[in-house]
């Protein structure tokens, strides 16, 4: 069997392959998973109505209210009229059509993208879509995961399929061992600061090398999660031990005879050794420090111990103005060290940093102390089973002794279309991924950060990584003696 | 869908690049559970300066939106393109595109034309010299005419197709039903169910 050595990408592509598109046509791709919510499904169930058309596969389908939930006083009804009945069309479509909901007050309820690999839907070697572009997150199974558009989502609830043009594919490698302190979260935000918000645009991104082994899942799904930040239709990552025993035993994970189908199949997915790449990144996880953005889109970050960029120092004129007008919105000045930035507000959660490992991370930091003075701090967890998880370990009780909100969960403050956001002209460290203007809310400025960030941040009261605090549970190590001890283990 | 063959109209500049799908239409705007009547909320944040180009005469009768690199990244928002299209536009230029931004528009059957960067700020310039001009974008020709000049634009030719022919994709798709029901057989029994819940 001497075939022509493959990527990931192309394995679990061609394995979907419906029908072949010739002359120009796209491919029609089958789709194993359907995620759905409240906020880009209600024209697609329109249409369907409309046409006289059923939801073609109800047992491929689940639906989950996210974007516009409160995560305060949720037993009552939604206070802003337009966020209530977005919802309750959601509920409305969803028994019409017979499409499984979790609803507030669920246990399943939560970020779409956080529920979907809490209940083992999440697999590797399926295809999953959603009407939200971080579904990109599910790649983290080694799942072709990419977000689509409203008329797409009534395609695949009629069809159960899309017409889609093959992506080109690009690796990103990352060698190395993170230093503690050190996350996932900067490793893509180193990404996307090299390759810029368009450098992925037509790719599906695989991120490989020692340094994505080494990361659990979760930290996969940060890295996935924010692929779309880079323009990349979707990121993957290859399964391996780690998947599958975060996987194994979860309420929709196969079982028995079938979970040993699945493996065999899965151990076949892997990038063969000699399949060619459409691109190539490499970046070293040895001398990598914790991230931050100063600007208005993710590709516009530095590490946390240099200072705010010259706009004149972009040789390219669009990167220019663009940082011009991002450190205007932002109100900073070049040159200012970011860790002198002081924020008014914390937001700990979204589908980038909201499962219980980020929020033991964070909590790892706060512990046994207080939150600076004059800032708000909001941690909310990716869904209602992560929140119950965390008051089980009492993750809640120090979140509250640090002085900060614990929430109920939903995206929150990521977007603000439910009643968490900045006022105008407050600036907010936030474990999401977009620091677009008036994302968190009008007129609010968007540090994007690790949960360890977050944390030190919260603490000090400006931007700070958990190695500037006194006494830090995770000190700084040198790169040099990281690299080596590594060489000699 | 309706069939597009080209279109002529008064051509808007928008100088900027990276033009996220959160400028083209805020959150807030995405609460609304209809598909159209989106035209007040098109670049609501920057509609509010009275110097914006949409708020100028006589950019308010536009129909060609001629903007810098990177529109429509971010958020995949097909509402970014029914404010666009509600507002009167049927045409985007630009020199590169959010990709599932680009592919919204095929579907609504909103002309996302790229040209390159230079042919755009060509462009910027003629509208300059002679605002309100009108331009001609044909999808036949795969065209761009402004003034006397004339450039071409890429798209890719199933898009085209679609957009030339007006036709609606699910009915496309379910031309080929029993391939897929075909395919649906062999699926393997360890994929993923959402039924029953477990
Ligand atoms: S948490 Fe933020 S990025 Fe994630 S799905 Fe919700 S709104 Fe989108």
């Amino acid at each position: 069997m001497n075939s022509t050595p493959k990527t990931l990408a192309e394995k679990v592509w061609e394995d979907h392959l419906v029908v072949k598109g010739e002359n120009g046509t796209p491919d029609l791709i089958y789709i194993d998973l359907h995620l759905v919510h409240e906020v880009t499904s209600p024209q697609a169930f329109d249409g369907l109505r409309q046409a006289g058309r059923p939801v073609r596969r109800l047992d491929l389908t689940i639906a989950t209210e996210d974007h516009n939930t409160p995560t305060l006083a949720i037993d009552k009804p939604i206070a802003d009229l337009t966020s209530r009945t977005q919802i309750q069309t959601l509920r409305n479509n969803a028994a019409e059509f017979g499409v499984r909901l979790h609803s507030l007050g669920d246990i399943e309820q939560g970020i779409v993208h956080v529920v979907g690999p809490q209940l083992g839907l999440t697999m590797p070697g399926i295809t999953v879509v959603c009407g939200d572009s971080h579904t990109s997150t599910h790649g983290a199974f080694g799942a072709m995961a990419f977000g689509i558009g409203t008329s797409e989502v009534e395609h695949v609830l009629a069809t159960q399929t899309l017409p889609l043009n093959a992506f080109k594919t690009m690796a990103i490698t990352v060698e190395g061992t993170l230093r503690p302190g050190v996350t996932a979260k900067d490793i893509i935000l180193a990404v996307i600061a090299q390759i810029g918000t368009g450098g992925g645009q037509g790719y599906v991104l695989e991120f490989r090398g020692s340094a994505i082994r080494a990361l659990s899942m979760e930290g996969r799904m940060t890295i996935c999660n924010m692929s779309i930040e880079a323009g990349a239709r979707a990121g993957m990552v290859a399964p391996d031990e780690t998947t599958y025993a975060y996987l194994k035993g979860r309420a929709h994970a196969p079982e028995g005879r079938d979970w040993d189908d699945a493996v065999a199949y899965w151990d076949t997915l892997p990038t063969d050794d000699g399949a060619v790449f459409d691109a190539e990144v490499f970046l070293d996880a040895n001398t990598l420090e914790p991230f931050v953005t100063w600007g208005t889109n993710p590709g516009q970050g530095v590490s946390l111990s240099e200072s705010v960029p010259d706009p004149a120092a972009f040789d390219d004129v669009n990167d220019r103005a663009a940082a011009e007008r991002a450190l205007q919105y932002m109100d900073l000045d070049a040159g200012t060290p970011m860790k002198d930035i002081r924020v008014d507000a914390v937001f700990m959660g979204s589908c980038t940093n909201s499962r219980i490992e980020d929020l033991r991370a964070f909590a790892s930091i706060i512990e046994g102390r207080t939150k600076a003075d004059g800032v708000r701090v909001m941690v909310v967890p990716g869904s209602a089973r992560v929140r119950i998880e965390a008051e089980a370990e009492g993750i809640d009780k120090i979140v509250l002794a640090f002085g900060a909100e614990w929430r109920f969960a939903g995206c929150s403050m990521c977007l603000g279309m439910n009643p968490d956001q900045l006022a105008p002209g407050e600036r907010c460290a936030s474990t999401s991924n977009r620091n677009f203007e008036g994302r968190q809310g009008k007129g609010g400025r968007t540090h994007l950060v690790s949960p360890l960030v977050a944390a030190a941040t919260a603490i000090r009261g400006t931007l700070s990584s958990p190695w500037d605090l006194e006494n830090s549970p995770v000190p700084q190590s040198d790169p040099t003696t990281q690299a080596a001890a590594k060489v000699g283990a | 869908m309706q069939k597009f063959t080209s279109v002529t109209g008064i051509a808007v500049p928008l100088q900027r690049s990276n033009i996220d799908t959160d400028q083209i239409i805020p959150a807030v705007f995405l609460k609304r559970v209809t598909k159209t009547g989106f035209e007040d909320a098109l670049f609501h944040g920057w509609r509010q300066d009275p110097e914006f180009v949409l708020n100028r005469e006589p950019f308010t009768q536009g129909t060609v939106l001629v903007a810098g690199p990177d529109f429509g990244t971010g958020s995949s928002r097909e509402h970014a393109v029914w404010a666009l299209r509600d507002y009167g536009f049927q045409v985007v230029l630009s020199s590169r595109f959010g990709d599932i931004f680009k592919g919204n528009c095929g579907k609504q059957g909103l002309l996302a034309a790229q040209l390159s960067e230079k042919d755009i700020e060509t462009i910027w310039l003629i509208i300059d010299e002679q605002p309100g001009v009108e331009v001609t974008v044909d999808l036949i020709a795969k065209t761009v005419t402004a003034g006397k000049s004339g450039f071409a634009f890429e798209i890719d030719e199933y898009t085209r197709w679609r957009l030339l022919e007006g036709l609606d994709d699910i009915g496309l798709t379910l031309r080929d039903e029993a391939r897929i029901t075909e395919f649906e057989a062999k699926r393997e029994s360890w994929r993923p169910k959402t039924l029953p819940a477990r």
